[in-house]
């Protein structure tokens, strides 16, 4: 009733919007026609620069590399993250204020103080270039993340309900994974959503801890500039495919997004 | 919080969590501060060298004009994203056919890759293929991200602003949504301007997502370093060369790792130091 679309939501999806269909403008030219000038509307639309990239090996495994790790890693932070979630939600315990704020900092780390020892890390335990380290790393930011989006969810579950299962007769594993984790769905959703974008997008660290065998598709990306020169329809192309994970999985969980938006943390 | 049981066997619930960060945060850190205190030759052969590369980074002066302009950029960018984030909430429509697809329009730019982010605005502003830099040109202007340092800082807040708006935009927009109609109705009977609906029934409301909003955008904005790379690279010269980039190139690309270990860690704590100033005085005010 208060709020309708008007001209400055208008604008603003313009302007989000622009920069997106030149992307795609140039995926779908080819570099001669991009270097021969300006084309606001592809004349000769060509789907080349995509034919490329699902016939080079180097990209088609880039792409599965990156949603190996980016799957593994939001497998680990949400399996790790739910009982201490639920704990912090449920239970007082020695430290636990303190514990729950410093698992927070770990947040505010930057990923670039984080290269060199991680390198090393994995290296020595022999896990560097795989899909497994860079999963690993990357719960650096998202298990925090997890456990604090998490936390809120249950937190708004009444405790009756866990009363109600005691009283029932329900030993706690039982009612935690039968009849507490169904209750919170919606949050479990948005937590996934956060660890998969948050791990999706992610550079720094993905580069520095993979070589060639388990190299991520952004990866590939920046490597393919400087070894090719100006390839722009094919980065363009690259870059148009990697958004697609990102909009199938906001379009999945638009209506969750919005619920859990509305009642969680986040 | 308040009616949680006390027991401490808890502890066993946030075992994994802790084994997980133990792993990925604190040996790493243990190790960059180890790191900050040697001078290190070879792993059999190190010496004690106490604060001395903390002492050497803080007097040198491409730490210090990088931490300027990484200030610089900060400020610039929480200044124009959480308002713009606000009013694009205030607009998003709450219900109707349109709805959802706003929002998924919204939340696009929050998940791509961010090297994707940067190759987008390169080709979107280069002033050859470009678009923008097309239609600027075309418009008579001298404009050229990679050569001038206005023009490069201009794409760069533009840049930045696309990416992360759209985070304090969702933000508020579960604030606003949980304000209950009565509040507005309330506020129609008697009279109030929409300024002061906003300040007096909105605002007040919005409060703890906005402080969450700031402190993401705060420290996100902080570390910010595969954007600016891929698009300027750091340059013109150094003009944009901002705090994770100068220490990638110091660890990675020089290998010194004294510095770039004592460099680390007084990053870190400063980056925690200006969320706890910022949360506590939010929070003193609140009490007050």
């Amino acid at each position: 009733m208060r709020r309708r679309g008007h001209w400055l939501l208008y604008a603003y999806c313009a302007y989000l919007l622009l920069p997106l269909y030149w992307l795609l403008n140039m995926a779908l030219r080819r570099n001669q026609d991009i270097a021969a000038g300006l084309e606001v509307i592809p004349a000769n639309a060509t789907l080349a620069n995509f034919a490329e990239i699902f016939n080079n090996p180097v990209w088609y495994e880039g792409f599965g590399n990156s949603l190996t790790y980016v799957s593994l890693n939001t497998l680990i932070s949400v399996v790790v993250a739910l009982p201490a979630a639920y704990t912090f939600s449920r239970y007082r315990f020695v430290g636990d204020k303190h514990l729950f704020f410093w698992l927070l900092t770990n947040r505010m780390a930057p990923p670039a103080v984080f290269l060199l020892p991680f390198f090393q890390l994995y290296s020595a335990i022999g896990l560097f270039d795989t899909p497994l380290a860079v999963a690993l790393a990357h719960c650096l930011f998202t298990v925090p993340l997890a456990v604090w989006i998490l936390e809120g969810f249950m937190s708004s579950v009444p405790k009756s309900l866990d009363e109600m299962a005691r009283i029932d007769g329900h030993r706690l594993p039982y009612f935690f994974l039968r009849i507490f984790l169904p209750t919170i769905r919606g949050g479990i959703g948005v937590t996934v959503f956060f660890c998969f974008m948050f791990s999706w997008v992610e550079l720094l660290l993905a580069r520095t801890l993979t070589a060639s065998s388990a190299k991520p598709i952004v990866v590939v990306m920046t490597r393919t500039v400087s070894a090719s020169g100006l390839d722009w329809g094919v980065l363009a192309a690259a870059g148009v495919l990697t958004i697609v994970p990102g909009v199938a999985v906001v379009w999945f969980v638009r209506k969750h997004l919005v619920k859990g938006f509305a009642m969680g943390r986040v | 919080m308040a009616d949680r049981r006390p027991d401490n066997r808890a502890w066993l619930g946030v075992l994994p969590v802790l084994l997980v960060v133990a792993f990925s945060a604190v040996v790493p850190l243990m190790t960059v501060v180890n790191y900050s205190l040697q001078d290190i030759f070879d792993p059999h052969n190190r010496l004690f060298v106490g604060f001395d590369w903390y002492r050497d980074i803080l007097r040198d002066p491409r730490f210090v004009s990088a931490l300027l302009r990484q200030l610089a950029f900060s400020a610039a960018v929480l200044a124009i994203e959480v308002p713009l984030g606000i009013l694009v909430a205030r607009s998003l429509p709450t219900e109707g056919r349109l709805a959802p697809l706003f929002l998924v329009i919204v939340a696009v730019p929050l998940l791509i890759p961010w090297n994707v982010v940067g190759t987008i605005w390169q080709i979107f502003a280069r002033p050859d293929i470009g678009l923008l830099g097309a239609t600027v040109a075309w418009l008579g202007l001298d404009f050229n991200y990679t050569s001038s340092v206005v023009d490069a800082w201009i794409t760069l807040l533009l840049m930045d602003v696309w990416h992360w708006t759209s985070l304090v935009a969702l933000l508020a927009y579960a604030g606003l949504a949980s304000i209950q109609a009565p509040y507005y109705q309330a506020a129609e009977i008697d009279g109030a301007s929409r300024w002061q609906v906003f300040r007096h029934v909105e605002l007040p409301r919005l409060k703890s997502v906005l402080i969450i909003a700031v402190l993401l955008r705060l420290m996100d904005s902080f570390m910010i370093y595969t954007e600016p790379f891929v698009l300027t690279g750091g340059g013109p010269g150094n003009a944009t060369t901002f705090l994770s980039q100068y220490l990638t190139s110091m660890a990675v690309g020089q290998f010194d790792l004294g510095p770039a270990a004592a460099f680390s860690v007084l990053y870190f704590l400063l980056i925690l130091l200006m969320c706890w100033l910022f949360y506590t005085s939010v929070m003193r005010e609140d009490r007050s």
